[in-house]
């Protein structure tokens, strides 16, 4: 698909391995331009540096930037050929209007990109819900290749996910093919190596599309980065490992900052972390997002991957994403996003801890105009994440590296977060690791919107979290505990290869009270045990709170795993137990129906004349 | 088919989409041997297996077989005589299945038991049951 570059020009034809993108007059006046400005006009492809340069000048994070890399091509062929120039400008135009960096965004009619020096607005805004990676271009061969088996899958994610858009076949397959193809970007060479330019190099606007080396490299800076060197090279690897697997067209990857406003929506709903948010306050809350019922319910299908009838705070956290991805237009996907599964989600959460501890490694780069908070986070995260990325899952490195996403809106209360993580650090499980990448994402705008709708953000973090579920009997008691570590909220998510099913360890709240002798007892019982499958038997409405017992520490995926496995099995027996008792009690009804029915027979033969 | 408590359906799928009238028809008649058949029940039989009601009755063309749930809500799958291959344990276990799979569905908050059951998860997993017998 790529198509090879169509003799420099051909504006209609930005076709990038078969997309027919029209450009309009201006827009290939434009095209032509910087491309012929990026490129020595011998060559047929723009050089690395200095379309790095040029794109940084876009003041997109690198994430987005690392993103449009991708999805124009530029990574599989290895350079920016016309079309991958034109490409990649309309994807930077189209994320500097807050677009998803997606093919499908630049079908319609955008607005010139803006290279500028310093420009606050555009970064990247919800549009593309998760991720937002600066588009680093500088990608390491080396890692390129790990992350492009990543990225392959989130590729693959993505493609189903634009079904409508689109015709055009190679951007949604460039990330796939990404992947296989080392990036011999230019780039990425001197990227790599590169130091963090230090803010001032993105000031610099690349009106000289001078390729400051080793400064081009991030992009993730915001305009008025200063970057620190240190940070840049390390946002510089995490790009590039992120990218490989997050630059993939991933609306479904939260960013940090998205992580930490969600994380702080389930602190308004639940102060526990590490407890459940029942099903039917998480309905109430999502319902405020004036979704309509149907999608409410695929999206609670999607993210209660248990199926326990509440909401871990990594299912919380994916569903609030797909809430804020449908309000931003995207289609709901059949099935949950690679990115968005608890696991994954998990070792996000607890990411931002270790990184936070590790943060002193890196100098944190400071957030060109954005939070910085959200910068030192991804610093943090970088910096684990560069040790950790032997450990890890490759998604989970790559995501800690991404630079920090400068994200300017969202500034959910990093410190919280930070505390929360620090927490958390030790110990996920590699799966664990894998989390979302911090990206700079700006979902402002688009949370806000959701934010008028939906509660304040919580006050800050309790120290400690507690390991007890909000179940509606029991609410008051789990909202006095708090506990533990930030961690174990964290860790309630199951590991990676099991299906979410947080054990329960407190009480199962079953709707009905005929049942609630026979709950508690069976709660016991099911301690530890999930209890999803309790409801159903018991026919307890949609409401019905499941408590999830909160896993105290994180154990190695194996022990999750058997863990999990018997707590399966556990769950299994208290279900048929429920079962059980259901018939029992149901029987028990019919008897007692028959009996009044006999009584009131009865009743009417020995009064022959009605009196009343 | 799924029906709820009273007996009017939550969910129908058939898979040869001719003759669909006449499977509604069919799974509606069948309810009343359902019914009959609860409450030839005599104490409660909280063993799942009670809740397999079995062959409901064989006609010349099919059999149709019937589950009830504890909470009353019945399932009912006809199926073709032609098709021998389908045992009694595979009938049961499409029936534990399709249990399974509504127990997720009242785990939504979202959905109101009653309401016909659109769910997307649910719909891949019966089709994707009745394939494996067609």
């Amino acid at each position: 698909m790529e198509q090879g570059p169509a003799g420099g020009s051909g504006p209609a034809a930005a076709g990038a391995g078969g997309l027919l993108l029209p450009l309009s007059e201006t827009e290939q006046q434009r095209y032509s331009e910087l491309f012929s400005r990026c490129c020595p006009p011998p060559e047929a492809a723009a050089g690395g540096s200095s379309v790095g340069e040029l794109f940084r000048a876009s003041q997109l994070p690198p994430d987005t930037l690392h993103q449009i890399t991708e999805v124009c091509g530029a990574k599989r062929v290895g350079y920016f050929g016309p079309a991958q120039f034109y490409i990649a400008l309309k994807l930077i135009a189209a994320a500097q209007s807050g677009f998803p960096v997606r093919i499908e965004s630049i079908k319609n009619e955008l607005p010139l990109p803006r290279f500028m020096a310093l420009k606050n607005d555009t970064e990247v805004r919800y549009g593309t819900p998760a991720e937002f990676h600066g588009v680093k271009f500088q990608v390491p061969h080396a890692t390129l290749e790990k992350n492009s088996y990543k990225r392959t899958d989130e590729g693959d994610k993505q493609e189903p996910k634009s079904p409508p858009m689109s015709p055009i076949c190679s951007p949604p397959a460039s990330p796939s093919t990404y992947q296989r193809t080392p990036l011999s970007y230019g780039y990425g060479k001197g990227r790599s190596g590169l130091e963090q330019q230090h803010g001032a190099p993105y000031e610099v606007r690349h009106s000289t599309h001078q390729q400051d080396g080793p400064s081009s490299g991030n992009y993730g800076a915001k305009s008025a980065l200063t970057c620190s060197t240190p940070n840049r090279s390390l946002s510089v690897e995490r790009e590039q490992q992120d990218s490989s697997t997050q630059y993939s067209d991933d609306p479904w990857r939260i960013t940090e900052e998205q992580r930490d406003y969600y994380i702080n929506q389930f602190r308004s709903l639940q102060p526990d972390l590490n407890a459940f948010i029942s099903g039917s306050v998480a309905k109430n809350f999502f319902t405020k997002s004036k979704l309509p019922i149907p999608e409410l319910s695929h999206i609670w299908e999607l993210s209660d991957v248990d199926c326990d009838g509440a909401l871990t705070l990594a299912e919380f956290c994916a569903a609030f994403h797909l809430v804020v991805a449908r309000k931003n237009g995207y289609q709901l996907p059949e099935t949950l996003p690679e990115t968005l599964l608890p696991e994954y989600l998990q070792a996000a959460c607890l990411k931002p801890v270790r990184d936070s501890a590790l943060f002193d490694s890196y100098s944190e780069p400071l957030p060109s105009s954005q939070q910085t908070r959200d910068f030192g986070r991804a610093e943090k995260s970088s910096a684990e994440e560069v040790p950790d990325n032997s450990a890890l899952l490759q998604d989970g490195k790559k995501d800690d590296k991404q630079g920090l996403k400068v994200s300017t809106t969202l500034k959910t209360i990093p410190k919280e977060f930070q505390h929360l993580t620090v927490k958390a650090a030790a110990q996920e499980p590699n799966a664990l690791r894998a989390r979302p990448r911090s990206r700079s994402y700006s979902s402002t705008s688009i949370e806000d919107a959701m934010k008028k709708g939906e509660e304040p953000p919580t006050p800050p973090p309790r120290p400690q979290k507690s390991h007890s579920r909000a179940s509606s009997l029991d609410l008051n008691k789990i909202f006095q505990q708090n506990t533990q570590a930030v961690r174990s909220g964290w860790l309630p998510p199951p590991p990676p290869a099991l299906p979410p099913r947080p054990s329960v360890s407190q009480e199962v709240v079953l709707a009905q009270p005929p049942s609630k002798p026979a709950r508690r007892k069976l709660r016991t019982e099911a301690q530890g045990l999930e209890t999803p499958e309790l409801s159903p038997t018991i026919n307890v409405t949609s409401s019905l709170p499941a408590v999830k017992a909160h896993l105290p520490v994180q154990k190695q995926s194996s022990k999750q795993k058997r863990a999990i496995q018997t707590a399966i099995r556990k769950n299994k027996e208290a279900n048929a137990v429920l079962a059980r008792l259901n018939s029992e009690l149901q029987q028990q009804l019919k008897e007692v129906h028959k009996e009044r029915i006999a009584l009131e027979t009865q009743l009417e033969q020995l009064r022959p004349v009605t009196v009343l | 088919g799924l029906f709820c408590c009273q007996n009017y359906p939550l969910y129908i799928r058939s898979v040869p989409t001719e003759n669909e009238l006449k499977f509604h028809y069919t799974v509606h008649t069948s309810l009343d041997v359902v019914d009959e058949k609860i409450s030839a029940m005599g104490k409660a039989l909280v063993d799942q297996r009670e809740l397999y009601l079995g062959l409901l009755y064989p006609t010349e063309d099919y059999k149709v077989y019937g589950y009830v749930t504890n909470s009353k809500v019945k399932f009912v799958m006809v199926v073709d005589s032609s098709n021998t291959a389908l045992r009694d344990n595979e009938i049961r276990s499409m029936f534990r299945k399709l249990h399974n799979s509504y127990t997720d569905i009242m785990c939504n908050p979202f959905y109101n038991p009653g309401d016909r059951i659109h769910s997307r998860a649910f719909d891949t997993m019966v089709n994707s049951m009745m394939m494996q017998v067609c």
